[in-house]
């Protein structure tokens, strides 16, 4: 079961955990996005395409799907304005055994950094307002997975 | 021949809109000379698209490099390196 999802509402981890582990999986991992509050950060918004941001995480979860045996995969990616310590992403991940769970999760969070229709911009306590800039590293963990090695 | 483009997060910004619809002439025919277009043709897009290698691209829903032709009647999305995650 494949769960993908895009919205300004509130990421209720708890509650998609529970959706997610309903089925009672060997193996289950997440990984918990959320706004850091440092420097000053009162707000991160997140500008997203009305169309292709879904379509990108939904290719990115076939993708996944079709690399591990996985029995069940969550993505779920807030958009619009949040405040310090409010959750971004959560990805679940979920198979049999541990290795293809983790990996997969790992995989969803390095490539949704590169290849999903996703911007952030900060806002500051001083007034400053800044897009984030894409980074180097970002793209060379994203890329990883391109060679084939996990 | 008419193009629908759409603008996101700085580009946007710069722009002053989240879209438009433009007819640029007929020797545009790739997205990078659609972005050399914009950036001459006024003071915003030469705002939004100074530096040519920050800016990707999307046509018709897929991401294309800046070399990409562009195909009439396109929905073409101009956009900053993606922040995500």
């Amino acid at each position: 079961m494949i769960r993908v999802h895009v919205g300004s509402d509130a990421i209720d981890v708890a509650a998609e955990m529970a959706a997610h582990d309903a089925g009672g999986h060997g193996a289950s991992a997440a990984f918990v996005g959320r706004v850091r509050g440092e420097g000053g950060l009162t707000e991160l918004f997140l500008d997203h395409h009305p169309v292709l941001t879904r379509s990108g995480l939904d290719e990115l979860a076939t993708e996944a799907a079709a690399r591990w045996n996985l029995a069940a995969l969550t993505l779920i990616h807030r958009v619009g304005g949040m405040a310090p310590g409010e959750t971004i992403v959560l990805v679940l991940a979920s198979s049999p055994h541990r290795s293809e769970a983790l990996a997969a999760v790992e995989f969803l969070i390095d490539r949704l950094k590169t290849d999903v229709m996703l911007w952030k911009r900060e806002t500051f306590d001083d007034g400053r307002v800044a897009w984030v800039e894409q980074r180097g590293s970002d793209h060379a963990r994203a890329e990883r997975w391109e060679q084939g090695a996990n | 021949m008419a193009l629908e483009l759409s603008y996101f997060a700085w580009v946007r910004e710069r722009m002053g809109v989240a879209g438009e619809v433009v007819t640029p002439p007929d020797d545009v025919t790739t997205v990078a000379g659609l972005i050399g277009w914009l950036a001459a043709r006024n003071e915003a897009g030469a705002r939004a698209f100074a530096e040519p290698q920050r800016i990707r691209a999307a046509v018709g829903g897929q991401m294309v490099g800046l070399d990409a032709a562009i195909p009439p009647g396109a929905e073409i999305a101009l956009f900053p390196p993606v922040t995500g995650g």
